[in-house]
């Protein structure tokens, strides 16, 4: 008799089911935590003031724009860098070793860990481009971090569009970029849009890249240009956590309240347009 | 007509081109970090690097050892909780959940992968710290196992929705073969399914992995900062990745300390690339097996 029969299956197949039910308590411990400090501490005025008395007092408004601001800069870096380098793994390219090499690349750079992102960013854009620590040298770090998920969303999204429709358009005369332009992209849209949507989410949150190539300790005033430095959400976290003594509890858990509302929040939405776009298939 | 042929053309080579610049950026990344390092290497004996046995930034020793120990340790308790718990929780998903838990919990677990790192680091600062040391009697909750409870957190989604494809996209017969042969559903997820997913569920383990070894911020904030040698899961640590993080601030631009930290990056950048490279091997593998 064998344990895997009788009383001893049903013993494993229950444990089994309390386990995989049990394995998301901590996510929903840890939201509940969020939501139950955060939401009292949040007020217009932490929304809309600068940060004064060292931070222990005033808002966290110059940290939101700056985060908002990356987040732009992130998405016009590398959205349509992401989506062209996705169409050419499959619209344009044989199966020879120039497309090997890149999906080799696109592997490796989603595996390397983000605070090499921020070595290179730092070595790279700040230092040898001469950027200076500044809003377009994190937008090009974070952009390019997020490149791996947007091309693999991208190339995915359009591997699962039919090729009829392609001989189809090409059939009436229309050129290849016609037909991708105005066939293929919109029929993959919403798969692309879910790896954009969730890449975003992905950089709002990061901090390891952003400490040397944006990152302002602190900063009571809004950037005026890509050239200068800025507050952002994830960084003022780790700086009022770690680097403020006596730092008010609220604040911290209000800034904290904020940055998982925008990360979570940008990451519901993308599994929102995913759910849908696969009912509609 | 040949506005429309001369734009297609004009396209063609303009994603020819992008889709190149994506090698010279690896390329660029790996020699930024490649040449910092090898200054490093003309300043410091590379032998004193890889098996010195301190690190302290302020009396010019930089010995590897310590942080690499750091990491392993947070690494270990960090695997030793998501490995099972993913592989669980996979076979929960997979097999045994109705479509609307399924929907539910694969929606927690990409909250889970939202969560910025830095939140997590704030969680184990303000939340699990103080338990931990009041567990162990420690004088700090400050340690390997506070960060390794958080980085098996963290990379429980990646195992998870790794292994679970896996295990879906086996093809059917080889379940009905088994329960035509008188096999039970467990003995069957056991016996049949697992071994045929194993590719799956191990790149999934492997990039899981590379997550964790990769990850800044959390351990940065809630291990300690501590570069020990004698180290264990329940003292403060360093790891690789907070070493670079902490220090890089206040580093004297091109000093000796400065490539130091860049030499860090090198040894994380090439266990990056093999832990990526295997998994990649094991993935293509797990696609063979189903026929993809």
């Amino acid at each position: 008799m064998s344990i895997l029969k009788g009383k001893g299956e049903k013993i494993i197949e229950s444990s089994i089911k309390v386990v995989g039910l049990l394995s998301t308590l901590p996510v929903i411990l840890i939201l509940g935590y969020i939501i139950f400090t955060g939401v009292p501490s949040i007020s217009w005025e932490f929304l809309s003031d600068v940060p004064r008395n060292g931070m222990r007092e005033g808002g966290i408004f110059p940290a939101i724009i700056g985060s908002l601001y990356l987040t732009l800069g992130t998405i016009i870096v590398s959205v349509p860098f992401g989506i062209l380098t996705g169409l050419f793994l499959v619209e344009y390219s044989r199966d020879n070793w120039i497309r090997r090499i890149i999906n080799l690349t696109i592997v490796n750079l989603a595996g390397i860990p983000s605070i090499i992102y921020g070595l290179f960013g730092m070595a790279f854009f700040v230092i040898y481009m001469g950027m200076g620590a500044s809003i377009i040298a994190g937008s090009l770090t974070l952009g390019i971090m997020c490149l791996p998920v947007i091309i693999t969303a991208t190339r995915e999204a359009l591997l699962a569009v039919p090729k009829d429709l392609r001989e189809a358009s090409l059939a009436l005369g229309a050129t290849k970029w016609e037909t991708t332009w105005k066939v293929v992209l919109p029929s993959a849209f919403p798969g692309i849009l879910t790896g954009v949507i969730l890449s975003i989410s992905r950089a709002t949150g990061e901090t390891a890249p952003i400490i040397f190539t944006v990152a302002a300790f602190y900063l009571p005033f809004l950037p005026e240009s890509i050239w200068d430095q800025a507050m952002t959400l994830p960084y003022h976290l780790y700086v009022i956590a770690t680097q403020v003594p006596n730092m008010p509890r609220a604040n911290m858990d209000g800034t904290l309240f904020v940055l998982v509302a925008i990360t979570v929040g940008f990451n519901l939405l993308g599994a929102f347009v995913r759910r849908r776009f696969n009912k509609l298939k | 007509m040949n506005i429309r042929k001369t734009k297609d053309q004009f396209m063609k080579h303009s994603i020819f081109g992008i889709a190149g610049f994506n090698i010279i950026i690896v390329f660029l990344i790996f020699f930024f970090v490649f040449t910092n390092s090898m200054k490093f290497f003309g300043d410091f004996p590379i032998k004193d690097f890889f098996i010195g046995r301190q690190w302290i930034s302020l009396s010019e020793k930089y010995g590897l050892l310590p942080l690499f120990m750091g990491s392993f340790w947070v690494t270990l308790v960090a695997l030793g909780i998501s490995v099972p718990l993913s592989l669980v929780t996979a076979i929960y998903i997979a097999e045994y959940a109705k479509p609307k838990i399924r929907e539910g919990l694969k929606v927690l677990i990409e909250t889970m992968a939202a969560l910025p790192s830095v939140v997590l680091g704030y969680i184990g600062l303000y939340v699990l710290s103080n338990p931990i040391k009041e567990f162990f009697e420690l004088n700090t909750g400050l340690t390997a196992l506070t960060g390794g409870i958080l980085l098996a957190f963290m990379s429980i989604p990646t195992m998870v929705s790794i292994s679970d494809d896996a295990i879906r996209a086996l093809d059917k017969s080889y379940k009905e073969a088994s329960m035509a042969l008188g096999a039970n559903k467990l003995e069957t997820i056991i016996k049949i399914i697992l071994p045929a997913a194993f590719p799956g569920v191990f790149a999934g383990i492997m990039l899981g992995f590379g997550r964790i070894m990769g990850e800044t911020m959390t351990v940065l904030m809630v291990t300690g900062n501590a570069p020990i040698l004698n180290s264990g899961p329940l003292s403060p640590v360093r790891t690789l990745t907070a070493t670079i993080a902490a220090e890089m601030g206040e580093v004297v631009q091109g000093s000796t300390h400065y490539y130091a930290l860049f030499a860090v990056g090198l040894v994380l950048f090439t266990i990056s690339f093999a832990t990526n490279t295997i998994a990649d091997h094991f993935i293509h593998k797990s696609r063979k097996i189903m026929g993809k």
